[in-house]
């Protein structure tokens, strides 16, 4: 640690005011304060705050919460792989097999938007933005495991860039940079992130009678084909009961790389919310917004879809991980409280009206996010002209 | 059950500023504030409701071929439409006076903050584009009305939350090139992805 100090203290005045490579201060400032808590203290007058957490921790805090479905996935994506081709294998084959698709894309994401930030980060003058840590990791895992490495590099410089750094960076954006990256590649290129792109088969066949779609894809068919049967015996008959209900809890089912174990999801869940990084109150009004739809939607049976079980929304597709990972962004969400509780709650209505009703996209929770970043912002405004008028009646003059 | 889903589609996949991008110039101008947007938004929804339904009459007993047959076997053969456009502008001026003086009477700040902005309702494309894309799509009298209201209701939706995103955006840093417009084109494309993901729902 002190050799380290040592370095650090040894460069500094190089890329200090007058230094040779003055313009890069904040490329050594975003390694220094990465590597040792930063010494600034606050001024004699003002407000003190006695914390030890920065921006710097708290995403640090996401990062390790999102280690769950990450290693999950990339043991998925290996273990999906073998049972769509049909083959044996231990283990470590699916890790290594799920290392070898996984761990690329990541890489991409973090080279190609890490250099756009530091690029910023020079031309605007501003600290380098530790946001990134977390958009750079949320993207791998929202795409499908087939997606071309030069997408995931273009869609992480136009969310980078266009959802981030046109508002000045970190803490300033309006939509959800990692989905909009997503959206991004979902409207320019969506043969690549739909239909069947969830197997990675590196270069195989599936096998006999086995059937590429996800549950949300077969939850959706079960609606038009006719003959139909209740649409959970459906997806418990599909690829030997690959969708049961707890299969698909634990998320042994084919998707987006991280988004598929509603269990490491609420593993992550239980960090952010110990640490108080993530909002609770955003977490749960979405998923219990997601169930109160399931039942409204329940009460009609025109089709088999609306009939299916309101608690399976949760376990299919990535509801829980974009209620946890995405919902909860705290710059995009809703800053009040209260509005929290409202904006959880759209997102889950919003969530299973489009997966139910809209035969365009299987899933919701991506176009969810988005549209209630849209209006986060109105719900901030009405609950505090709330406040305000409240306040003014309690005040007598 | 088809009228909910020409409003659904009217308010969120059609919506006029965020599919068609009508209306855009006083989206852009008067979304800066979300009081005065919202008084906007609603004198939109107002002037929409009541002027696509009385086109749709103007339309279906005046303007049309053969339209004006009720006053006589004489009118049966005549064709008006070539009226249309400043017809329909005319319906459209008279109605905004009459919101103007409502709002004058009943509202002077509402008034003093909309300005120039409020008069320009008349040459709102919106307004004049809703009126004609009842025209092209052959709406019948309540689906006119339903569309009417409904296009309103995206409009002012849509200003609304952009309103509420640009006092937000105090908090920003923006570069200096993008400040003010520039910034609100992008945000308004932005919008537009967020909203298309009521594309193709049917109730």
């Amino acid at each position: 640690m002190r050799a380290l100090r040592k370095i650090l203290d040894k460069q500094k005045p190089l890329f200090q005011k007058g230094g040779k490579f003055e313009k890069f201060y904040y490329l050594y400032e975003a390694n220094e304060t990465f590597l040792f808590t930063p010494n600034h203290t606050t001024g004699i007058k003002g407000t003190h705050v006695k914390d030890a957490i920065d921006l710097k921790r708290m995403m640090m805090t996401v990062v390790i919460a999102l280690i769950p479905p990450l290693l999950f996935g990339i043991f998925n994506v290996g273990h999906m792989h073998y049972i769509a081709t049909g083959q044996e294998a231990d283990f470590w084959e699916k890790v290594l097999l799920g290392l070898q698709v996984v761990l690329p894309v990541v890489i991409v994401s973090y080279a190609a938007g890490g250099l756009v930030e530091v690029i910023f980060a020079i031309i605007r003058k501003h600290p380098i933005n530790e946001g990134f840590l977390v958009t750079g990791m949320l993207i791998p895992l929202i795409m499908p495991p087939t997606i071309p490495l030069w997408q995931v590099a273009l869609a992480t410089v136009f969310a980078v860039v266009i959802a981030k750094e046109v508002f000045g960076g970190t803490g300033m954006n309006i939509l959800n940079v990692a989905m909009t990256a997503r959206a991004f590649l979902y409207f320019a290129y969506p043969t690549d992130m739909s239909g069947d792109v969830w197997y990675y088969l590196g270069g195989q066949q599936y096998a006999d009678g086995f059937t590429s779609a996800t549950a949300l894809g077969i939850a959706a068919e079960t609606t038009v084909t006719d003959g139909v049967q209740p649409v959970v015996a459906t997806l418990a008959s599909t690829n030997n009961g690959m969708f049961e209900f707890w299969n698909m809890f634990i998320g042994l089912i084919p998707g987006s790389i991280g988004e598929t174990s509603t269990l490491m999801s609420l593993i992550g869940a239980v960090i952010l919310i110990v640490t108080g990084v993530g909002s609770w109150r955003i977490i749960v009004s979405v998923f219990l917004g997601a169930l109160a739809m399931g039942y409204i939607m329940n009460l009609s049976d025109a089709n088999e879809y609306l009939s299916m079980p309101a608690y399976y929304h949760w376990a299919m597709g990535g509801l829980a991980f974009g209620a946890v990972y995405m919902a909860t962004d705290p710059v995009s969400a809703a800053h009040t409280e209260p509005g929290k509780w409202v904006y959880g709650a759209l997102i889950g209505i919003i969530t299973v009206i489009i997966r139910v009703l809209n035969p365009a996209y299987p899933e919701g929770i991506m176009l969810a996010v988005l549209f209630m970043n849209v209006f986060a912002p109105l719900i901030d405004y009405f609950v505090i002209q709330a406040n305000k008028k409240r306040r003014l009646q309690r005040a007598t003059v | 059950m088809e009228l909910i889903n020409l409003g659904i589609k009217s308010i969120f996949i059609e919506n006029m500023v965020l599919a068609y991008f009508l209306g855009m110039c006083s989206y852009l101008a008067v979304s800066k504030k979300v009081s005065t947007a919202t008084g906007l938004g609603v004198a939109v929804i107002f002037v929409l409701t009541i002027t696509v339904p009385l086109n749709w009459f103007l339309l279906e007993f005046i303007l049309n071929e053969g339209a004006l047959s009720w006053a006589g076997e004489q009118f049966a053969a005549v064709d008006l439409s070539f009226l249309r456009f400043i017809m329909f502008i005319a319906v459209i001026a008279a109605m905004v006076q009459l919101v103007e003086m409502v709002i004058e009477k009943f509202s002077p700040a509402l008034y003093g903050t909309l300005g120039i902005f409020l008069p320009l309702i008349a040459v709102n494309c919106a307004i004049l584009g809703s009126s004609l894309f009842m025209v092209q799509r052959d709406y019948s009298f309540i689906e006119a009305t339903v569309f009417g209201f409904a296009s309103g209701v995206g409009w002012c939706l849509a200003i609304v939350a952009l309103a509420a995103i640009r006092e937000r955006l105090k908090y920003s840093n923006v570069p200096d090139g993008l400040k003010g417009l520039g910034i609100t084109m992008l945000i308004t494309g932005l919008m537009g992805i967020a909203f298309l993901s009521f594309v193709g729902i049917a109730v």
